[in-house]
């Protein structure tokens, strides 16, 4: 997917956007398709995306991002091949969230909402994962959790994800 | 009908009714939050939850429907459980800054912790920290007092149609606000301000700006002056206390000299100015040919939500300022000449209904003094602020005149804060300058009233003159559309950006919904009719401000003070 935006040039992508936006113009009620095409088309749904797709179908940028925000599914950011999700539930807060995520940001140079730019990595501050018990957690992938993180671990836990 | 009973009373009601409206014909009061009469039935907070026989769950009372042969109990003490439950965690992620709030003891969450008696705030949980948007002249966003309730969604949305917030992200970190979390001021929204009327808590409230005005009455070097818009009067007595459609004129103006103003003027008289103007605008449209229909621009929100959205039709507007942007200039022109003042110390304070007001204001154009024409703009709730802060009880002043000559206005003048107001002021003066005979009858009852969008055909001599009057923005869109489509054959209409027109304006006492704007207006209209003068080109001091100094409506000096040009915005840019 991402491949794709970094193939086609700006101008080509917004003609190709509104290829997709075509069969919706004006119509409102095309908003879910068309944010799912676009974001196959550039692989996440930034801003210029949102306003050509807005006017496209005569809605405002309220709206749009409204239900992309709503959506895990949609992106505002392009994504990297692995998504790190810290977990800010209660236990994990009150044993080390800051821990964890100040760890991360001296290993990658990477804030919550944004993705290293070799693409390898996305960074998210999430909800109780229901790992309590391994306070402070996160999962990686959704799938993998790595849990009573301390400073020194994170670097090996990192590794494992090229 | 339906037949069904709450809290062991028998109630008939119409199919389609809520328990809630139900509920109310028995006396039985549910508590709500989110939920607000015919703009916000949306279910979201579940506080007005009540039991009903037969149901697996407590049902929120604001969106269910009546039954035949239901059975609703309002208050056992599991419902009380649970809302107690609902509204302590809304309280654990709401900042306790009660003391130093806007909305403080006029704030439905403040009152419902008192009623439901809560002592203490059990959950700590975790708190969203989001900024406070302070970007804007008119209004102020602290997304940490949100509850959520979607109210300020709702009106932007479907009544302004300016939909500049949205609900983003999902559960605890959801936040009320523009998209890509962007600032009011940099972004479409029309500062009308009518979030912040219907926001049940401090979070969007106006711009305080009491400590200006403070500062500038301590200042001795300054000559400090104020006027007072047309609605303010029928809206002040509220702010303290009194109830709705009480007038306070009399004692706004006795309050403003205690407070220590130099002179009360008030934009009542440039409201007959503006007539004089616009009248004369319209009349040279009408005869060169000129860009019809011709469209009111007293309201800020109106313009800025025409510079954005239909800047293609920015010729239609008139180019008349608003009668406050009128009386800015005049007063560091004709008044600082007439009274051998320097006008860099005169400091001109308006008294507004209205948030966009204090957007006007600031607009790089207001300058044609050669100086920021008005300095800076209070709310009607900023003004029974400061009575209080000054423990004026209103109730006790006398009765007092405006100041001359700005001072100095008609019925016509005072009946601008309604909607309709400015359209049937205007015909006042035209059909009595186009024809030179006396109105007979000068109530012009089909401009009047709270319908979204009303016509009428006023014969005029010979020219039946078409006009229509909008008061909301999404009323507004109706008509300009027909506008863009070619399908308006109006003469003149008349655009007020906020439902009710300014006395139900986003700087308006709180609460403002639908009966209490009927009641400003009924108050409005007895103002009318106690004037001795009704119609703006009978007013003495307008004839002499032309005498003395403009000349002639549409002339060269008008031109140079009271006319403006307007800029076209667009969306999303
Ligand atoms: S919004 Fe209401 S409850 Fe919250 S701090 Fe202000 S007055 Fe208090
Ligand atoms: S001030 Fe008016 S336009 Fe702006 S957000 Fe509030 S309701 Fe919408
Ligand atoms: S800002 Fe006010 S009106 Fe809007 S959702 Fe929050 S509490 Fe409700
Ligand atoms: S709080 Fe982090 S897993 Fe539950
Ligand atoms: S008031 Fe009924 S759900 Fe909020």
């Amino acid at each position: 997917m991402v491949a794709c935006a970094s193939n086609a040039s700006n101008d080509e992508l917004i003609k190709q956007l509104d290829k997709i936006i075509d069969p919706y113009r004006g119509n409102p009620g095309g908003l879910i398709q068309v944010l799912t095409k676009a974001q196959n088309l550039v692989g996440y749904l930034p801003k210029w995306v949102q306003i050509q797709i807005a006017e496209g179908l005569g809605v405002s940028l309220q709206e749009v991002y409204g239900v992309i925000t709503f959506y895990t599914f949609f992106s505002l950011i392009p994504r990297g091949r692995h998504k790190i999700s810290v977990c800010a539930g209660t236990a994990c807060y009150v044993k080390g969230t800051k821990m964890v995520t100040t760890t991360i940001k001296d290993l990658l140079d990477l804030k919550p909402g944004q993705t290293t730019p070799d693409s390898r990595f996305t960074l998210e501050i999430v909800r109780c994962i229901g790992a309590c018990g391994l306070a402070p957690a996160m999962i990686i992938d959704g799938k993998d959790v790595h849990g009573r993180l301390e400073p020194e671990l994170i670097p090996a836990v990192l590794e494992q994800y090229a | 009908m339906i037949n069904l009973t709450i809290d062991n009373q028998q109630v008939v009601v119409e199919p389609g009714t809520s328990i809630l409206e139900a509920a109310q014909k028995v006396g039985a009061k549910i508590p709500t939050l989110c939920y607000y009469k015919d703009l916000n039935i949306i279910g979201a907070c579940r506080i007005c939850v009540v039991e009903v026989q037969g149901a697996r769950t407590l049902i929120p009372a604001c969106v269910a429907p009546v039954a035949e042969g239901m059975v609703v109990k309002t208050a056992t003490p599991e419902v009380i459980k649970v809302r107690k439950l609902i509204l302590e965690l809304i309280l654990s992620d709401h900042p306790q800054e009660c003391l130093t709030c806007a909305r403080n003891q006029n704030c439905e969450l403040q009152k419902l912790a008192e009623e439901f008696g809560i002592k203490e705030i059990r959950f700590a949980g975790a708190k969203t920290e989001y900024p406070i948007d302070d970007s804007s002249p008119a209004i102020i966003r602290d997304p940490r007092k949100c509850v959520l309730c979607r109210r300020c969604i709702s009106v932007c949305t479907n009544v302004q149609t300016v939909q500049a917030l949205c609900a983003e992200n999902r559960g605890f970190n959801t936040l009320i606000a523009p998209a890509f979390n962007e600032k009011l001021a940099d972004m479409e929204c029309v500062q009308c301000g009518q979030c912040s009327l219907v926001c049940p808590t401090g979070a969007i409230v106006e711009r305080d700006d009491t400590a200006k005005v403070w500062a500038a009455l301590a200042d001795p070097e300054k000559h400090v002056v104020v006027q007072t818009a047309p609605a303010t009067r029928v809206q002040l007595g509220e702010a303290l206390g009194a109830e709705p459609g009480s007038i306070f004129t009399g004692q706004m103006v006795a309050g403003l000299r205690r407070l220590g103003f130099d002179k009360v003027f008030d934009t009542d008289f440039t409201a007959d100015l503006t007539i004089l103007e616009e009248g004369n605008e319209l009349l040279q449209r009408v005869t060169t040919g000129g860009t019809l229909p011709m469209i009111t621009s007293c309201s800020p929100g109106w313009i800025k939500f025409c510079e954005h959205f239909y800047p293609d039709l920015l010729d239609h507007l008139s180019t008349c300022k608003s009668p406050q942007q009128m009386f800015g200039p005049l007063v560091k022109t004709y008044y600082a000449e007439k009274e051998d003042i320097d006008p860099a110390d005169i400091y001109c304070v308006s008294i507004m209904p209205c948030t966009a007001k204090k957007y006007e204001c600031q607009r790089p154009e207001m300058n044609s003094s050669g100086y920021q024409d008005v300095d800076v703009v209070l709310t009607t709730r900023e003004l029974g602020r400061m009575f209080k802060q000054a423990g004026l009880d209103a109730s006790n002043l006398p009765d007092e005149e405006y100041d001359e000559p700005l001072g100095i206005s008609t019925g016509a003048g005072e009946i601008f804060g309604a909607s309709g107001g400015v359209m049937e002021a205007a015909l006042r003066t035209v059909y009595e300058v186009v024809t030179g005979e006396t109105l007979e009858n000068i109530d012009f009852e089909v401009c009047r009233g709270l319908t979204g969008v009303k016509e009428a055909t006023v014969q005029v001599g010979d020219l039946p003159v078409k006009v229509a009057i909008t008061n909301g923005l999404g009323n507004a869109r109706k008509v300009l559309d027909k506008i863009r489509a070619g399908e308006a054959d109006y003469h003149f209409i008349e655009v007020m950006c906020c439902p009710g027109g300014c006395i139900g304006g986003g700087g308006s006492p709180i609460p403002t919904d639908t009966d209490i704007r009927l009641k400003r207006i009924t108050a409005t209209y007895t103002e009318d009719e106690r004037m001795s003068l009704r119609k703006s080109h009978e007013n003495p001091a307008i004839i002499a401000l032309y005498e003395e100094f403009l000349g002639k409506p549409l002339g060269h000096k008008s031109h140079e003070l009271l006319h403006t040009k307007y800029t076209s915005r667009g969306v999303n840019k």
